[in-house]
């Protein structure tokens, strides 16, 4: 712009915007990698004039009559500062180039974008996380210590060379009276998955790159197969490529449905031709990140094979509902659904809802602990992570999953009912990279099992999103990893035996981890679901309010 | 540590004879309290072998509150062992007023009640007492039960059953379990030194049980009166015996089951695999961790003993028919029963359970990996 040019309200500067993108002429070689990699066209070639002064020599000044002002033009990057091609920070053209010299950094101060992402009238939308900072460095979760340690009383095992058995539950556990009954009688007893404490949580195939997916969905093949851990992953609504349907893979896959009923319709026409059953059926009710908001995937992601696994024209965005267009009572439909889908697999299949966390938690458990046929209940934390939602849902709407768990857990213990009904717990478990110390915190504050999904983008594919608005474009399918994108071009930088692996080393050094958590506390025998004594924090009131050890 | 002995006999013996051998272990315990079990009594209690008896530590207050409530019910006292208390009691110990043994008559209106609803009331007035004594600290109550006698105090094993006389002729019993420790884990409270009681059940630990607050929540959850007080860890270990044998109608085998379940191989080679999964899920919340070695007493006079699933705690158990002995240790079991056979000496490791059975014939070794007698 000119000093005396037009601006309008939304003339940014560079300096404006979130992430600023620093180029070095002397390094640049103009191979152009960076300008074409940016995900969001925030970087451009620039053709910049620039004045050169040339001093002539001492003895030939007088003798010239040329300028000494030259007006040069020389080439390389230039930062858009149109609010619609921000520069979103994920560094890809750092990751590009040849001679290091390009990188974004952050401003220093608030960005004055933020005012200016809602043209047309639409807010912003985005995937990823949330985007506040915790006052604290690290979340509740993070501050919470394991210490009870077994000293002289009660050697503490090794965790390297000791037996543990990990597992966890998912089904409806009977009371023990009336299991042996039912034994005795042959009556019905609700079928029950013993599986590994930590399941990769619900994305959709859709919201996931076909790469990604079949990274994932390899990964949890070898630890279930070649190393012995039943590791599950959940399908998130989008239903389920149909070969892996009809493989004997499906045992590994939780199956979800939600608002949506994406792909239902492949799974019901596939039900005969089922070799395995899936390991569960989760309803989702309702999510971390977009509490009370339907799941989007937005128009640019539908494309031919997402089309025809849900059922729907490509190119068109897919709101789901925010809630079951059946429901209208908790006694009575969603106890038909979750019915209907035991029926579906004739009562062979565990069926549990997932809800958002929220204050009524505790209405729902009530319901849910007094249907005979709810296999669990899992709650998804305020800080779970998405592929599209409107920013405010992600950033202010939810409820922390500990305090959430804590009550659901404590409210069990009040009916007798802690072991019958199984919760999980998920959002933002891992956020600081804390995975074991996270889950096990949960799981002693009473979760059966956690989910992950967030965490394992990061660790299992290179997703570079954070919880301070770096990246999270995987709403628009732009993903520079490939990891949430359903455009060839971007998804086949992501090789899913690489994924496959990285999926394995989480978990195997998750495992390790728990084990060093649970030997000092010399547990082995059990998971130590509830096992609140091992627990304490440097927060009187936190310590209070979750019921744990106050500690300094 | 603990150091555990228990003991049955065809002969009725005195308790000394399980003191003297806990004090032979005293390098492996420190001294600090002691706790006894008798059952299938001898002496002047053999003639009232259905009267309950009700042991516990009374002030001189406590008693009386105890005779006005007993009195109400219509309990009248049958038969009482007197104990005449030394001036000074042995170092550590506290000066009490009472220890009261007392067997009493039933009252009238609890004639034809069935055997379950003579057990539960027995039970609810040993609850009932206990929390009166609570209030004003005037009175602890260990048992209330036909054919059972418990005593527990602060102070060394030895000196205490000196000073309380216990060698004393009235005393004899064919079934004992004693302990020589007060609790250490939490704070020093009579509730919570071994044994514990619940309507017939006795068990001891020596141990640490590191799954105690899931146990305990689930216990407390059950909707059973008598799943109260953990003062001690190792209550719980009595408690799931009592529910694995009165509300789930198992034997004592499937208690290892229960405590410390057989893992996946284990129980897919086991014949009654299915049912033991069926266990494992549903009693998820009652298996215990940590070390431990759990001796006990069922309602039928069987004597048992278990172990942890890795890490042990010291226990053999030896003798010969007619007279068995669970030791913590082996100069124990030398000093009670020195003419056995010590080749058929037993140590039961993580898969066993060692039962004595009333009739004192044999040590019968149940592993975990053998077929469960199962109701049919």
């Amino acid at each position: 712009m000119v000093s005396n040019g037009t601006i309008t309200p939304s003339t940014l500067s560079i300096k404006d915007l979130s992430w600023q993108v620093h180029w070095d002429k002397e390094r640049c070689t103009l191979c152009g990698r960076c300008t074409a990699v940016c995900p969001v066209h925030a970087i451009e070639l620039g053709v910049h004039r620039k004045r050169v002064i040339q001093m002539p020599a001492l003895g030939e000044i007088g003798q010239s009559n040329d300028s000494s002002s030259i007006n040069q033009v020389y080439y390389g990057v230039r930062q858009k500062t149109d609010p619609a091609y921000a520069c979103v920070g994920c560094a890809t053209c750092t990751l590009v180039c040849p001679n290091d010299c390009i990188i974004p950094y952050r401003t220093d101060e608030a960005d004055k974008l933020r005012f200016h992402i809602n043209r047309g009238g639409q807010p912003r939308r985005r995937g990823g996380r949330r985007n506040v900072r915790d006052p604290d460095p690290g979340g509740i979760l993070d501050r919470i210590k394991f210490i009870r340690i077994s000293m002289l009383t009660d050697p503490a095992l090794d965790a390297g060379r000791h037996e543990f058995e990990l597992r966890t539950l998912l089904g409806r556990i009977l009371p023990p009276e009336e299991n042996l009954r039912m034994l005795k009688e042959h009556g019905w007893i609700p079928p029950v998955r013993e599986i590994y404490p930590l399941i990769i949580g619900a994305m959709s195939f859709g919201a996931l790159s076909p790469n990604m997916w079949e990274g994932l969905q390899m990964g949890v093949a070898y630890l279930n197969e070649q190393l012995g851990m039943p590791v599950r992953m959940c399908t998130g609504e989008g239903g389920c490529p149909p070969r892996l349907l009809r493989s004997r893979f499906l045992k590994y896959v939780i199956l979800q449905i939600a608002s949506g009923y994406f792909g239902w319709d492949e799974i019901i026409h596939a039900l005969p031709e089922m070799k395995e059953d899936p390991c569960a059926i989760e309803i989702k009710y309702g999510q971390g990140a977009k509490p009370g908001d339907g799941g989007l995937l937005m128009w640019y992601k539908v494309n031919k094979l997402i089309a025809a696994i849900r059922g729907v024209p490509s190119g068109v965005n897919l709101p789901s509902p925010p809630t079951h267009q059946t429901k209208y009572s908790i006694e009575e439909s969603v106890a038909k659904m979750i019915q209907s889908m035991y029926m579906a697999w004739g009562f062979r299949v565990p069926v549990y809802p997932k809800i958002s966390g929220t204050s009524t938690a505790g209405s729902v458990l009530n319901n849910l602990a007094r249907n005979p046929y709810a296999a669990g209940l899992a709650i998804d934390g305020e800080d779970g992570g998405t592929g599209a939602a409107y920013a405010v849902s992600m950033d202010h709407m939810g409820h922390p999953i500990a305090s959430n768990l804590r009550d659901c857990y404590l409210t069990l213990v009040k009916v007798g009912k802690q072991n019958e009904m199984p919760l999980f717990a998920g959002g933002g478990v891992g956020k600081y990279g804390n995975l074991a110390s996270n889950a096990a915190a949960l799981i002693m504050l009473g979760a059966s099992g956690v989910q992950i999904g967030k965490y394992i983008m990061q660790a299992g594919a290179g997703c570079v999103g954070s919880e301070s608005d770096r990246c999270n474009i995987c709403n628009i399918g732009l993903c520079p990893k490939g990891i949430t994108s359903q455009d060839s071009r971007l998804y086949r930088r992501l090789d899913p035996e690489k994924v496959a692996e990285r999926v394995v080393d989480v978990f195997l050094s998750f495992d390790t981890e728990l084990k060093k958590i649970v030997a000092p506390l010399g547990r082995s025998t059990s998971l130590p679901i509830g096992m609140s004594d091992a627990l304490a924090i440097n927060d009187a009131s936190a310590a209070e309010r979750l019921s744990i050890r106050y500690v300094v | 540590m603990c150091r555990l002995f228990a003991i049955t006999s065809e002969e009725p013996l005195s308790p000394m004879m399980a003191f003297q051998a806990l004090d032979v272990m005293r390098e492996g315990h420190d001294g600090s309290g002691v706790g006894l079990f008798l059952s299938d009594l001898g002496g002047p209690f053999e003639e009232l072998k259905g009267a309950p008896i009700l042991s516990g530590i009374f002030t001189n207050e406590g008693l009386k509150r105890l005779d006005q409530f007993m009195m109400n019910i219509g309990f009248m006292t049958k038969y009482k062992l007197s104990i005449k208390i030394p001036k000074s009691p042995p170092p550590g110990t506290p000066k009490r007023d009472i220890y009261l043994i007392r067997a009493y008559e039933y009252p009238e209106s609890w004639e034809g009640l069935s055997e379950s609803e003579l057990d539960h009331r027995l039970m609810m007035v040993r609850l009932q007492l206990r929390q009166m004594g609570e209030e004003n600290e005037e009175m602890i109550v260990y048992s209330f039960w036909p054919d059972v006698i418990m005593i527990k105090e602060i102070g060394d094993p030895l000196l205490v059953s000196k000073y309380l006389h216990l060698d004393r002729e009235e005393l004899r019993a064919r079934v004992m379990l004693a302990q020589g420790r007060q609790n250490t884990n939490y704070a020093i409270n009579l509730y919570a030194c071994h044994p514990f009681f619940i309507q017939g059940v006795a068990t001891m630990t020596n141990g640490e049980n590191t799954a105690f607050v899931p146990n305990r929540e689930y216990l407390s959850s059950r909707g059973f009166p008598g799943y109260i007080g953990y003062q001690s860890d190792s209550e719980v270990f009595t408690h799931i015996l009592h529910y694995t044998l009165n509300r789930l109608g198992l034997g004592i085998e499937a208690y290892k089951h229960i405590i410390t379940p057989l893992q996946d191989d284990d129980l897919e080679k086991h014949p009654d695999g299915s049912f033991l999964r069926h266990l494992k899920h549903s009693c998820r919340r009652l298996i215990i961790d940590g070390p431990n070695c759990v001796m006990g007493v069922l309602p039928d006079k069987t004597l048992f003993v278990v172990q942890d699933r890795k890490k042990l705690r010291p226990a053999v158990v030896g003798g010969r028919p007619g007279l068995y002995a669970i030791s913590s240790e082996m100069c124990g079991l030398d000093v009670a029963i020195p003419d056995r056979d010590r080749s058929r000496d037993f140590q039961p490791m993580h898969l066993d359970t060692a039962v004595i059975h009333s009739d004192r014939q044999e040590v019968r070794i149940w592993s975990q990996t053998e077929r469960l007698p199962l109701p049919h």
